[in-house]
């Protein structure tokens, strides 16, 4: 394991944290409890936090508790993830009216985004962050995105208590941050540990009441981390599984998880890194005026596939087969990555609760085990 | 095979971010049958006119004022950039809208996008086009480029299937190809008139009017989704390499640039992995349905 120098701050430094982020210009996002979920939102002070709350997740399922203790970030994450901040669910990218004769003039552009500072965000949510800039940031990349993304500030929290649909373990995203943060802190009883990830997370540690941690200290935090790995609510055997996968597209499964889906796109709106998006154009009533628009879009709806020749998938055991072979396959070849970063929002918002786990399980078992009956058949020959 | 970015002539757009279309002016018009047109197009700033390049088999994004976009290939000799041509027929509310414009007035463009036909990497072979009605469109600059350097390449050899002799596109060119000695042109009908004295059936029948060299061809094919799969799978059961085998697929192209994920097929993003793929590098996905 890697070498890592933490500082101890007292908890009540995290409100003066806030304060030099908001002096410096930043619009504050963090955990916040809106409509019985935790969510988040602009915050100004930590006593927006969801101090002494703890979330109960399974496939289906989400519900608030309170906890025996008044820890500020003991929950993991809810239904929103930082994609509705760098890529925001509906946003105009330009607004043009006729000018003279044929011609048109731009009246409005892409908005641009403001400084954000994340604030208490997960080990996944920073994995889905890069998963992201590789589709949004390459040679012609989103400059709401790239801007919003540069500028942003990453205050993280690990995770010691994983919740019951979390498998980042598996996916080799988390419980610990490891990169893509400016300062990840670890909670204790009434302190955090911090450890800093960037020059500018230096000098932010530097700006607060901040000691080295002793060595126990920082050993009790290995410690944490490590049972937290043991401890995860659901698991995937992510082993040879994109070619698995690619090899079973017809598999009789697909239709199984069809007669469940309800295809609602609920888990592609949840998932951190999903970033398909539709393009509308309109124009007012007066017909001078035009307007371009990007909202996120779904492979789980119909219209997703429309072309001139029809719909190229029709049947929802195509759009879930499109989903899930796209998320932990074909991602993999697209982007050099798995597109799916072990978060659980998908299986705990799926109104059904269908588990991406599962189902990815049922085919690759099916496919590993008959695998194994064939080499041990063809074995059986040479032995003969 | 995915032709790396780099290679690729950059895009033109608007100023401001990828998904704005820059300004071109309809300068000619041709209607070249009765649901399809011919537009030549120059884009108003002369920056982007001059900075404008494409290669044969890419595409542009075209945008009519608030009606929306669509993926559109180019149809014109990508040696002339200054002026572009689009052959469009009529048919989705884009291209009904486009039906209305008339020269001088202007449409969004955005591009150029996608992959080419590899005319480079084919240099030396016998090159056959499979063209399926507008399919012919995006073929029509790899046979200007092929005509130019006629001496590069072996055989040169296109099939054209139409619905009927009235279908036809680019007619008066197409004659004259038929003229020259060094360029064989087969053309079909589905439904042939009375006058029709050619070939009747699909365009696939026409392999057997043609002396076929299958381990020196390259094979570029073009049309609607059932055309490029009987054409595909009769050249392999030719013995013509799958990779050799080059189709341009369709798919719902939004964006472009491989963001909007609308024109995904397996792992490719239609748009600029493709849309002209070898049969090799989609082997496992051609054909099967729902993908």
């Amino acid at each position: 394991m890697k070498n890592r120098v933490l500082y101890t701050i007292d908890k009540r430094e995290l409100d003066k944290l806030i304060g030099i982020l908001v002096r410096d210009g930043f619009k504050v996002v963090g955990p916040t409890i809106r409509d019985g979920a935790i969510t988040y939102e602009e915050i100004e002070s930590t006593r927006q936090l969801p101090v002494g709350w703890t979330d109960e997740q399974e496939a289906g399922k989400y519900r608030l508790k309170r906890r025996d203790d008044d820890n500020l970030f003991g929950y993991v994450v809810g239904p929103h993830s930082l994609k509705k901040f760098l890529f925001p669910p509906k946003q105009r990218l330009f607004g043009i009216k006729k000018s003279g004769e044929d011609g048109f003039v731009f009246e409005a552009r892409q908005p641009e985004p403001p400084r954000y500072a994340f604030l208490g965000v997960r080990a996944c949510d920073l994995a889905a962050v890069d998963v992201q800039d590789r589709v949004f940031k390459q040679a012609m990349s989103d400059p709401y995105y790239a801007k919003a993304r540069n500028e942003a500030i990453f205050i993280a929290v690990n995770c010691p208590e994983p919740g019951g649909t979390c498998f980042c373990a598996s996916m080799g995203t988390g419980p610990r941050c490891s990169t893509g943060f400016d300062i990840a802190l670890t909670e204790l009883k009434t302190t955090f540990t911090a450890e800093v990830g960037s020059t500018r997370g230096q000098e932010l540690i530097e700006a607060l009441e901040h000691e080295t941690t002793d060595a126990n200290t920082s050993h009790l935090v290995d410690l944490m981390m490590d049972i937290a790995s043991e401890h995860m609510g659901r698991s995937l055997d992510t082993n040879d599984l994109p070619s698995i996968l690619l090899e079973n597209l017809q598999h009789h499964h697909w239709s199984d998880v069809a007669k469940r889906c309800m295809s609602c796109a609920n888990c592609t709106f949840a998932c951190p890194t999903c970033f398909c998006s539709n393009i509308e154009d309109q124009t007012d009533l007066t017909g001078e005026h035009a307007e371009r628009w990007r909202t996120w879009g779904s492979c789980f709806t119909l219209e997703f596939s429309y072309h001139t020749g029809g719909y190229s998938r029709s049947s929802p055991a195509a759009r879930y087969r499109q989903w899930l072979t796209h998320k932990l396959a074909s991602w993999h070849e697209q982007f050099g990555v798995s597109g799916c970063v072990g978060c659980g929002r998908c299986i705990t918002w799926c109104p059904v609760g269908i588990d991406i786990t599962k189902e990815a399980t049922v085919i690759a078992d099916d496919y590993r085990q008959s695998r194994s009956r064939q080499e041990s058949a063809s074995l059986e020959e040479v032995g003969s | 095979m995915i032709t790396a970015v780099a290679e690729r002539p950059c895009m033109v757009c608007g100023d401001g971010s990828p998904m704005e279309p820059a300004w071109a002016r309809i300068v000619a018009f041709h209607q070249e049958s009765s649901n399809t047109a011919s537009y030549s197009l120059q884009f108003v700033d002369p920056e982007k006119r001059k900075q404008y390049q494409f290669l044969p088999g890419q595409f542009n994004m075209v945008y009519l004022f608030g009606v929306g976009e669509a993926a559109i290939s180019i149809s014109s000799d990508p040696t002339c950039c200054d002026t572009l041509v689009h052959t469009i027929r009529h048919v989705g509310s884009v291209t009904f809208a486009m039906n209305k414009l008339k020269e001088g007035q202007c449409v969004g463009l955005r591009g150029p996008f996608g992959s080419h036909w590899p005319l480079e990497s084919c240099r030396g072979r016998d090159i056959l086009l499979v063209a399926g009605g507008i399919g012919i469109a995006p073929l029509r600059p790899a046979i200007y480029q092929l005509l130019k350097n006629r001496d590069q390449y072996g055989r040169v050899i296109l099939l054209y299937g139409v619905r009927s002799p009235q279908d036809m596109i680019f007619k008066e060119e197409v004659e004259e190809w038929q003229e020259r000695r060094d360029f064989q042109v087969l053309i079909t009908v589905d439904y042939p008139s009375e006058e029709w004295t050619g070939p009747v059936g699909v365009v696939t029948k026409l392999l057997r009017r043609v002396r076929l060299d299958s381990q020196r061809t390259s094979v570029f094919v073009c049309g609607p989704r059932v055309m490029n799969r009987a054409a595909a799978h009769s050249f392999l059961s030719h013995y013509v390499p799958e990779d050799q085998i080059y189709v341009s697929l369709e798919r719902n192209m939004r964006c472009g640039i491989g963001q909007c994920g609308h024109c995904q097929y397996g792992p490719k993003f239609v748009c600029k992995d493709g849309p002209i793929f070898s049969y090799a590098s989609v082997r496992n996905l051609f054909g099967k349905d729902e993908v």
